[in-house]
């Protein structure tokens, strides 16, 4: 995996802090929009459903600001690197898929979606023959289904391949 | 000594076949948690935590489930030391410290010496911290039983305020951190009006944000993304430990009693103090390179340097449960998913778990006298067993992890929502480690949120929306007061230093 490792930096890390300071503070903003909205007062019977979160909403508001306003004076963080081109790579190489995964999930059940998963990782990255792949893949799916459905008897989502098996 | 017979009471219910049964399967489980990456305490009890549902339901089955998950607990924290000290990876964020010397130790042909230390001084930080656990909660449990809504408030604030004032991380991204963790609390129906609350709309929304389901994200997608990025290549020391080693190690231990000691009342205190066990670690391993005589050679493989901060970890760690069980509040992730078991299985977690479930809280407390007897005897004898675990590839582990915690996400509320909703927390706990804003005070405010804001509001229609309410007696005014001087630490500290290197400069002037 060291091979050929890109370390040219993807992005820096003032550039993430500001950028999770930021999404952070719109996170506040849209909490106090919402606690307003509801009304943040005190009514005739008490604090209304708005009171407590516009403050948490306020507090959010300030920390990132103060985050934000730390991230742009730090100059010692300027040219520190937040992730690698490599690295950046190989956590998407595994994110994207893992997305891909839970999309299928709602499709065909978790059990299938499980064993293409799997078998595609050791493929794709593992390089494993394919009797390898298969045994694994499909036992790891078998287990999981004997422990979830049978031992403790807790469903789990299930797609056309089971009903075609019966199992549903 | 009321304690004493409770405790023999509760010998009695752990002591039944099947509970001694599922402590070794928890505690097998937990180690195996331990070692894996991507897995850990928090995570691996949230997954596992559906999987009791249906065990709680039989008489006594919420004792006996209790007792699983805590094993669970113990498990993972005897298993961080395993990857630390073979393969210098820590398992754990908690055994990052058991590394500096342990790995060292290791190298030098000494692995099997490293693991009995760590292992041995686990096991003694954990019995110092459940002889506490014994005679203190029940003494702050019944003094707890006379808190009003702004006593747990002041007592909410102060678990919050100890995270900013104690954390390694900057101050404002910890208080960030948490907002977002009481802002995601907030999501869904307002316990006390009714009223929608930031869910725009969306029906998903409707019933909030599940706790288990961050812990899964962020600490299980979040870490497996992290040790990507390292390209993962394990090459790790062999691990034999036969009794001979065992026996030697143990006759050098009595040694270090004063660093065990030191370590465990710093653990101790750290557990019940919301810190953690991680911080905890690190403190002592600190404090006895200061004062050991071989301080100086801390790094280089001395045993002295693994006793401190496992005793401190796992002193932590089983303390954290104390102020769980007597306040509901909870000192770790962990006892924070730990209570989210409590509460879905039908407990309330407080002073009056003591009155009302005598049984199940002593039978967990003397349960964790015994689980960590088999946790010793477990790790002593399997440690080739777990270690060979480690080099299974990490292209088949990893996406067999990724299942696992789908699952535990799906499980949870049986919806595909919360399996998005994990993959997202993922994402998030990835780039929050990467720019040190600590999780343990979001997953903390996710679980206390509701509760949190109820005693606020509790308290202020008490008084009528006047906060002076928080220093209206003695008992909740110290509390406020002690929470606002931990939220002000940091600043404190800086002035100090400010104030010090300035008088300071100003000698070295003239």
């Amino acid at each position: 995996m060291d091979e050929g490792r890109d370390a040219r930096p993807a992005f820096r890390q003032k550039s993430a802090e500001m950028a999770v300071a930021v999404f952070i503070f719109l996170l506040g903003a849209i909490v106090i929009y919402d606690s307003v909205r509801l009304g943040a007062r005190w009514g005739d019977d008490g604090p209304q459903a708005g009171y407590f979160p516009s403050y948490i909403g306020l507090i959010l508001c300030v920390a990132s600001a103060v985050n934000l306003g730390l991230a742009l004076l730090n100059r010692r963080d300027q040219d520190r690197t937040f992730v690698e081109v490599g690295q950046l790579k190989l956590v998407l190489t595994v994110l994207i898929p893992s997305a891909i995964y839970v999309g299928l999930i709602g499709w065909t059940g978790i059990y299938v979606a499980s064993a293409v998963y799997v078998a595609f990782f050791m493929r794709w990255l593992g390089k494993y023959s394919w009797w390898k792949v298969a045994a694994v893949s499909v036992g790891n799916s078998v287990v999981f289904f004997l422990i979830f459905e049978i031992w403790f008897k807790v469903p789990l989502p299930k797609g056309p391949v089971e009903a075609l098996l019966g199992l549903d | 000594m009321d304690e004493v017979q409770s405790l023999i009471q509760g010998f009695v219910v752990a002591l039944s076949f099947k509970n001694l049964a599922l402590m070794f399967v928890g505690i097998v489980l937990g180690v195996i948690i331990g070692v894996l990456p991507g897995l850990g305490g928090a995570n691996g009890v949230a997954i596992l935590l559906p999987l009791t549902f249906s065990m709680a339901q039989t008489p006594g089955g919420t004792t006996s489930a209790i007792i699983l998950l805590s094993c669970i607990y113990w498990g993972a924290l005897f298993g961080g030391a395993i990857t630390s000290i073979l393969f210098n990876i820590p398992g754990e964020p908690w055994s990052v410290a058991t590394t500096f010397d342990g790995y060292p130790l290791a190298q030098q042909g000494r692995a099997g010496n490293a693991l009995t230390a760590a292992f041995t001084s686990s096991f003694v930080g954990a019995l110092i911290a459940v002889i506490v656990i014994t005679f203190l909660s029940p003494v702050v449990a019944r003094f707890a039983l006379e808190f009003g809504p702004p006593e747990f408030f002041a007592v909410y604030l102060l678990t919050f305020c100890a995270f900013v004032g104690m954390s390694k991380e900057p101050p404002f991204k910890t208080l960030a951190s948490m907002m977002l963790g009481f802002a995601l609390a907030a999501v869904g129906t307002d316990p006390v009006t009714g009223a929608l609350r930031l869910t725009f709309g969306s029906t998903a929304l409707l019933s909030g944000f599940d706790f288990l389901v961050a812990v899964i994200g962020l600490f299980g997608i979040g870490e497996i993304l992290l040790t990507l990025e390292e390209g993962l290549a394990f090459r790790g020391a062999s691990a034999k430990i036969n009794l001979r080693v065992v026996l030697d190690t143990w006759k050098e231990l009595p040694r270090y009693w004063l660093t065990s000691l030191r370590s465990a009342a710093v653990g101790c205190f750290m557990g019940i103090v919301p810190g953690g066990a991680t911080p905890a670690s690190f403190m002592s391993y600190g404090v006895a390179r200061r004062f050991s005589p071989n301080g100086d050679k801390f790094g280089t493989g001395q045993v002295e340097g693994v006793v401190a901060p496992e005793t401190a970890a796992h002193a932590a760690g089983t303390s954290a449960l104390l102020p769980m069980l007597t306040l509901g509040v909870p000192g770790s992730p962990t006892a924070a998913v730990l209570l989210g078991g409590l509460l879905i299985w039908g407990l309330q977690p407080g002073p009056l778990l003591f009155v009302e479930q005598k049984d199940f809280v002593w039978g967990l407390i003397a349960s964790m006298y015994l689980g960590n007897i088999a946790g010793l005897i477990v790790v002593l004898t399997c440690v080739p067993l777990f270690a060979a675990i480690l080099r299974i590839p990490f292209s088949v582990i990893a996406p067999i992890i990724i299942v696992i915690c789908a699952i535990g996400s799906y499980t949870v509320h049986n919806s595909l929502f919360d399996v998005w909703m994990m993959v997202v927390f993922g994402i998030a706990g990835y780039v929050f480690k990467k720019l040190s804003y600590p999780l343990a005070p979001l997953v903390l405010a996710i679980v206390l949120g509701d509760r949190a804001e109820a005693s606020f509001r509790q308290a202020m229609l008490y008084s009528q929306g006047d906060m002076s309410v928080f220093f209206s007696n003695a008992l909740v005014g110290s509390l406020t007061g002690l929470a606002l001087l931990l939220l002000f630490w940091p600043l404190l500290s800086w002035l100090i230093s400010r104030v010090r290197a300035s008088t300071s400069g100003a000698r070295r002037l003239p």
